[in-house]
């Protein structure tokens, strides 16, 4: 009876020691040498895998990361700086601080600006709505109200305000990953910086039908006037297409375009005291008013053929 | 005998087809009518008049934009006043020709009398060249170009050439009408385009809820075969009613039993499909020398007091149509271009209609009120439902999913968004919405890999 025990255990235990052999020799043999640093700066990131950066996943983020050369095309949106910071840390690169930035809606159409001419009782999405016809108000550039980025956000920073049925973006929540971006059909969603105490200037709008057909479809639409780009004394603005843009780096906040825009495209947030929207208007006229002054004395002074030029 | 119909698949709307009795009359011309240059599957035309130009009824307004293209012809005569962008019925821009109304003044050469010209010429290259000139294109629905259609690629030959005469869309009583009061010319224009293929058998399917289309077709096809023998091989079939039965695919399975491919085109099984309102627009542009410039569209709807089959000049707003029956029901919530299966919401009453316009459907808030939906109980019936043999209920998941490889290996580009599994789902889940975007996402996948590979034959060559 013990015999058969003390073989049992023998047996046992030399058939352990064997096959722990095999393994390990597998183990050797079929060995993945992977940079133990992809696991450290896997730990650090937010994990939240909303491919914000561009990379399927944080894990994916972190395997590129450490292959590249540098960071300058790999960046977490949603860690920011602090994650960025670490990153680099850990795999010893520079990381060039980067201007904290948030997701911004580019359509002002409110249901009482907007008027509706059809009723959309489709599926609720925005995507098969865009697939089907171009909304139910007159602009075919505008926020459909389906709520698609809504429920694109992994962070649950949009939500739609039943009120004026266009998405609003809490900036406390809000990573910048640009998930918002991708999902919206009709491309309204920009990630911009956010702006020295989340002061910042933008126009809210899309349209690029020609003045009078994106006023008729919208009263606060862009109309491609140009008094904004006329306006601004930084050359920060183009209209384009019947759009006009804002280039949030050329952008000193002076709020003069926002107080001159004609429909109130121009939005402006976060600022500390409230748009005096005369005081600026009657600045900037003046301003005009001693330019074009000292342009006719500048063109009045030299020969006639100048003066012609003018003319014309 | 069992009547025929298609092997898979299908579901049975109520027919509703209460404007059938509507004799098809001409609608006057509007002052204004907006031609667009898209109106066929392919490359948009290209305009070939200019601002200020008078026109004549059938004169070129644009010439074909590509191979798979076709002519757009003047519907009115009087003066083109612009040339220019213009919302088409969702609400995309679409370039379109204004040209304000003068009179009613012909091109030379074209024929508007009544005689029937029954003789078939013998060359079918002059035909095919005159229906291309005339600018056909298929009014079944998907407008592709006839003269394309009818000229098969090197390597396929057509056996048999389908008349489509099923019309199983609810509501819609068109072809029906054509069939009833134009017969002679479709038996003609199915000869016609008999011969550019070289003589195949021809069979005029029509639904057994048609049954005087059905005698009336058979006495015209007797009385043609004593005028010409070129009228042999023709016969007409009565099939069982059941959408959709006037798919393409679906009639070939229901009149030659032969399964077109997955992804093949009803060539590679020897079949040409041409609808009814093809074969007469054939007849017009050969035999009359008379380009698309009008088409027989339904106004209908159970809320719409005066139905009403009407020849509509191409171009005509739709609020000119509806306008001059008596205009909007209050009832009506919805406006339809085409039938309730298939057709296409109407967003802009301002937009005109098109060569492929088929119908204007007026529905209420009950008949279309979608209910909520609610979880999918794999109970089958999208499968069963759908003439394509697809499943319905695992592409929407796949799709939820976002994985376009399996959506590809599931053949959801065979998708004909007939919505059968929409009509048959007891959960109200909104497959066909779904399916359709799946299918336009891994339609750009395919192309773009085709043109990928398209890229890369050319490279190697050089």
């Amino acid at each position: 009876m013990s015999q058969t025990i003390i073989w049992t255990i023998v047996i046992l235990t030399v058939l352990g020691l064997l096959l722990s052999l095999v393994l390990y020799l597998v183990a050797q043999r079929f060995k993945v040498v992977e940079d133990p640093r992809i696991d450290e700066v896997e730990k650090v990131m937010p994990g939240a895998n909303c491919g914000g950066c561009g990379f399927a996943g944080c894990r994916a983020f972190a395997e590129a990361a450490v292959r590249a050369p540098n960071l300058d095309n790999n960046y977490c949106p949603v860690g920011g700086n602090e994650v960025m910071g670490k990153v680099a840390a850990i795999l010893g690169y520079e990381v060039k601080a980067k201007a904290p930035e948030v997701a911004v809606v580019r359509c002002n159409g409110t249901c009482s600006v907007r008027p509706r001419t059809s009723n959309y009782d489709g599926y609720p999405s925005c995507k098969v709505k865009a697939a089907l016809y171009t909304g139910d108000t007159g602009c075919s550039f505008g926020c459909l109200g389906c709520g698609d980025c809504v429920e694109a956000c992994q962070f649950g920073a949009i939500s739609m305000n039943p009120e004026t049925g266009l998405p609003v973006v809490d900036e406390a929540k809000c990573t910048a990953c640009g998930a918002c971006s991708r999902a919206c059909p009709k491309g309204l969603i920009e990630i911009r910086p956010k702006g020295p105490r989340g002061m910042r200037v933008w126009v809210s709008c899309r349209n690029q039908d020609k003045g009078p057909a994106a006023k008729k479809a919208c009263a606060s639409a862009c109309i491609g006037c140009g008094i904004c780009a006329k306006t601004c004394t930084h050359d920060a603005i183009v209209v384009e297409n019947n759009i006009a843009y804002i280039d949030p780096a050329k952008c000193k906040l002076c709020r003069e375009c926002e107080a001159m825009c004609p429909t109130g495209a121009i939005h402006g947030i976060n600022f500390p005291k409230p748009l005096d929207k005369e005081g600026i208007k009657a600045r900037v006229q003046e301003r005009q008013k001693k330019a074009r002054e000292a342009a006719a004395a500048a063109a009045a002074k030299p020969s006639e053929e100048t003066n012609e030029k003018e003319d014309k | 005998m069992a009547k025929r119909t298609f092997s898979i698949g299908g579901v049975h709307p109520h027919d509703s087809k209460i404007s059938r009795s509507c004799a098809i009359e001409p609608l006057a011309i509007p002052q204004t009518v907006y031609i667009s240059v898209a109106q066929h599957i392919g490359a948009p035309a290209k305009p070939v008049v200019a601002v200020g130009d008078k026109v004549k009824v059938g004169e070129v307004l644009a010439e074909p934009g590509g191979f798979v293209s076709a002519f757009i012809h003047s519907s009115v005569s009087g003066t083109v006043k612009s040339i220019a962008p213009r919302a088409d019925l969702a609400g995309n821009p679409q370039m379109t020709i204004e040209i304000a109304v003068e009179g009613d003044e012909w091109a030379e050469g074209i024929d508007t009398s009544d005689t029937l010209v029954t003789e078939i010429p013998e060359d079918g290259k002059q035909i095919l060249e005159k229906i291309r000139l005339g600018g056909v294109v298929g009014l079944g629905g998907a407008t592709f170009p006839t003269h394309v259609k009818l000229s098969p690629p090197p390597g396929s030959k057509c056996e048999m050439l389908i008349i489509n005469g099923c019309e199983c869309e609810p509501y819609l009583t068109s072809d029906f009408r054509t069939l009833l009061e134009k017969g002679e010319q479709v038996v003609v224009g199915a000869a016609l385009i008999k011969q550019v293929l070289g003589g195949v058998p021809c069979t005029i399917g029509i639904e057994e809820n048609k049954p005087e289309a059905i005698a009336h077709i058979n006495e015209v096809i007797e009385k043609l075969k004593k005028v010409s023998p070129k009228y042999e091989g023709i016969s007409v079939l009565s099939l069982k009613k059941r959408y959709p039965q006037g798919g393409e695919k679906q009639l070939i399975d229901a009149v030659m039993h032969r399964q077109v491919p997955s992804g093949g085109l009803p060539i590679s099984v020897g079949a040409v499909v041409q609808n009814v309102a093809t074969a007469l627009a054939v007849y017009d542009a050969v035999q009359k020398n008379k380009p698309i410039v009008d088409n027989s569209v339904t106004v209908t709807g159970e809320c719409f007091p005066a139905q009403a089959n009407l020849l509509v000049r191409v171009g005509t707003p739709l609020r000119f149509i509806i306008d001059s029956l008596g205009g909007v029901p209050e009832n009506a919530v919805k406006i339809i271009s085409g039938g309730p299966m298939m057709g296409k919401a109407v967003a802009n009453l301002d937009a005109a209609t098109l060569k492929g316009t088929s119908a204007l459907l007026f529905l209420t808030a009950e008949q279309t009120a979608r209910k909520a939906p609610s979880a999918c109980i794999r109970c089958g019936r999208c499968a069963e439902a759908c003439p394509m043999g697809l499943e319905p209920f695992l592409l929407n998941r796949l799709w939820k999913a976002g994985d376009n490889e399996k959506l590809e290996a599931n053949a959801v580009a065979d998708c004909i968004e007939c919505g059968c599994c929409l009509y048959s789902c007891p959960a109200n889940i909104p497959l066909l919405d779904m399916i359709r975007m799946a299918k336009a996402d891994v339609m750009k996948i395919i192309r773009a890999r085709a043109a990928a590979a398209k890229a890369a034959a050319e490279a190697t060559k050089k």
